[in-house]
């Protein structure tokens, strides 16, 4: 087996995939879009219903419509692949095999809100992409798909440069993102402002998912129409999953939306799967018998982590690691989230020792709800999540343990 | 540190500005290359970089505390990080760190003392569907046995 991840940009031709994984040639969607109007992008989009593939799923064309109408000399386009969530790799596939589809939709995107300069924030532990990427980009320059007067269109002037992250979850929270692009610590900002008006060093800013911008580059060159036939009504297009965990075939997936749990787990090969970790660390972890739910906007909605645990996992463990996670990666800005994560971390190590009452569970139950009206950004508001569904859909296993079954240690 | 180190290591970090700009955003960056060269930004380092930047050494070091790839004292020669989020606990990270802990004589988050490795956990490297995976400085290693990873180790200089 092969133990050196090999990291070479280009298609693995095995994917397959109605929507992101369709056909496209590099600079299509550019060359589309400079024939286009900016309004006519703008409706596209909204004719596709595209929402933010980073988990939060807010409508792109809503964002792009604030950013454009924002007025500034300067504004930005920034490409979060700053991917953290445990259990999720699907932007650095997209990275690998398919930058044509992100850059270009980078420059689509620059296009439409007016931006001058597109920063892709990668992730420290993806350094090994830098210099792929760069070389590409510079391709790109010379192909004047990035540059002065792009693909002859006077007065477009566009670039893209990447920035490398160092090692920090929080910094996917696009105004922790923007704060570290500015050279501070990596600490979420009040919001309002939005980035939108008052984004990178107070420009306007639209901060979008890589998966986002791949999406937007089939839109452009098929139609918001063809787009919005895959997946629901309210959650329109395909999604990238990236399943892992106690299955036959993990990897990237491309699925419509409104695809069942149960179906996805039979794609990959997962028997005797008890639970599904949906949306990382901080998702929602799902029981056996709620397999028949989909994965959609309105029912499970998800980044793309999708992490599978079979019969014979502990499910305390799997918790711990979470909490050890969100206590290692809290920025420590705010009170709920900074001290909140370590009393459920303890809360988790005193129910392993079978030190613990139930009365001082349900009130870290309570400090974990209080934790998610609380806290300032996504990261405190959504730790608490596999605390209250892991103890809440797996309580026999858990208040069971040292009893001799299975799960007992 | 010598007077021509320390005078190397400003030309060094000039080119740098040079490059990224003198703009506080071009901090990252910066920070970025000094570490992956010097496996750390000494505190020199950060009062020249705060000096061409024209903001306070303290600000430099707020960002580097801030981050867990950036470090103001030096580590070993290669930084071995090993993911320790739960897909890749699951397919066998705890035994993988235990034959690296058993080879080296060094417990996780030590340095050998001949300072030739520094062995770390790290969040999810985004490899869960190979794990279990570590990196070696800026390489990745996937679908780890304990065995695989000790004879990776043994091929670093």
């Amino acid at each position: 087996m092969q133990n050196h991840l090999e990291v070479k940009l280009g298609k693995k031709t095995d994917r397959k995939g109605p929507v992101i994984f369709s056909e496209y040639k590099r600079g299509e969607a550019i060359k589309k879009a400079l024939s286009m109007s900016r309004e006519d992008i703008l409706f596209e989009l909204k004719d596709s219903k595209l929402k933010g593939r980073g988990g939060a799923g807010f409508p792109t064309s809503t964002k792009w419509m604030l950013t454009a109408a924002a007025k500034a000399e300067k504004k930005f386009i920034i490409c979060n692949a700053d991917e953290g969530e445990p259990g999720t790799f699907k932007d650095r596939v997209l990275l690998m095999e398919y930058p044509e589809l992100v850059f270009d939709g980078m420059v689509v995107g620059g296009y439409t809100i007016g931006a001058q300069l597109g920063i892709v924030y990668l992730r420290g532990e993806y350094e090994y992409l830098l210099k792929p990427l760069e070389d590409y980009l510079e391709e790109m320059r010379k192909d004047n798909l990035l540059g002065k007067n792009i693909l002859g269109k006077e007065g477009f002037d566009f670039d893209i440069e990447i920035v490398l992250g160092s090692g920090a979850y929080v910094c996917g929270e696009e105004t922790a993102l923007i704060e570290s692009l500015e050279g501070h610590r990596g600490e979420p900002r009040n919001r309002p402002p939005y980035p939108i008006n008052t984004g990178f060093l107070g420009r306007p800013t639209s901060v979008n998912n890589i998966e986002t911008l791949a999406a937007v580059s089939h839109i452009v060159v098929k139609g918001g129409k063809w787009f919005a036939k895959f997946g629901t009504d309210k959650s329109s297009g395909s999604k990238l999953f990236s399943v892992s965990g106690d299955c036959e075939k993990p990897g990237v997936y491309e699925l419509p939306w409104g695809t069942k749990i149960s179906e996805l787990l039979e794609i990959v090969g997962a028997k005797n799967a008890k639970a599904v970790q949906i949306g990382g660390a901080s998702g929602h972890c799902i029981p056996k018998s709620q397999f028949d739910r989909t994965l959609a906007y309105e029912d499970v909605p998800t980044g793309g982590s999708v992490m599978i645990f079979n019969e014979n996992r502990d499910m305390l463990h799997v918790l711990k690691n979470f909490m050890e996670f969100f206590v290692d990666e809290s920025c420590g800005q705010c009170t709920p989230c900074r001290i909140g994560n370590v009393k459920l971390l303890e809360g988790v190590e005193m129910i392993e020792k079978g030190q613990y009452t139930f009365a001082h569970i349900n009130k870290l139950k309570e400090l974990g709800r209080t934790m998610q009206l609380a806290s300032k950004c996504g990261l405190g508001q959504s730790s608490p999540n596999p605390f209250i569904s892991i103890l809440e859909n797996f309580k026999d296993e858990i208040f069971n343990r040292g009893n001799g079954g299975r799960n007992g240690r | 540190m010598l007077v021509v180190e320390k005078n190397a290591l400003s030309e060094e970090i000039e080119s740098y500005v040079e490059k990224y700009g003198n703009d506080r955003s071009a901090l990252l960056m910066i920070l970025h290359e000094i570490q992956k060269k010097h496996r750390h930004i000494s505190e020199f380092a950060q009062q020249e970089v705060a000096r061409l930047l024209n903001i306070h050494p303290v600000e430099v070091y707020s960002v580097i505390s801030f981050f867990a790839f950036l470090n103001s004292n030096p580590k070993g020669r290669n930084l071995v990080r090993i993911c320790q989020t739960i897909s890749c606990d699951m397919k066998g990270k705890k035994q993988v760190v235990q034959a690296i802990e058993r080879e080296l004589g060094i417990k996780i988050g030590e340095t050998t003392k001949d300072n030739k490795f520094t062995v770390e956990y790290a969040n999810c490297l985004g490899l869960c569907d190979m794990g279990p995976a570590m990196a070696i400085n800026d390489q990745v290693y996937v679908n780890l046995t304990p065995e695989k990873a000790v004879e990776l180790l043994s091929k670093v200089k």
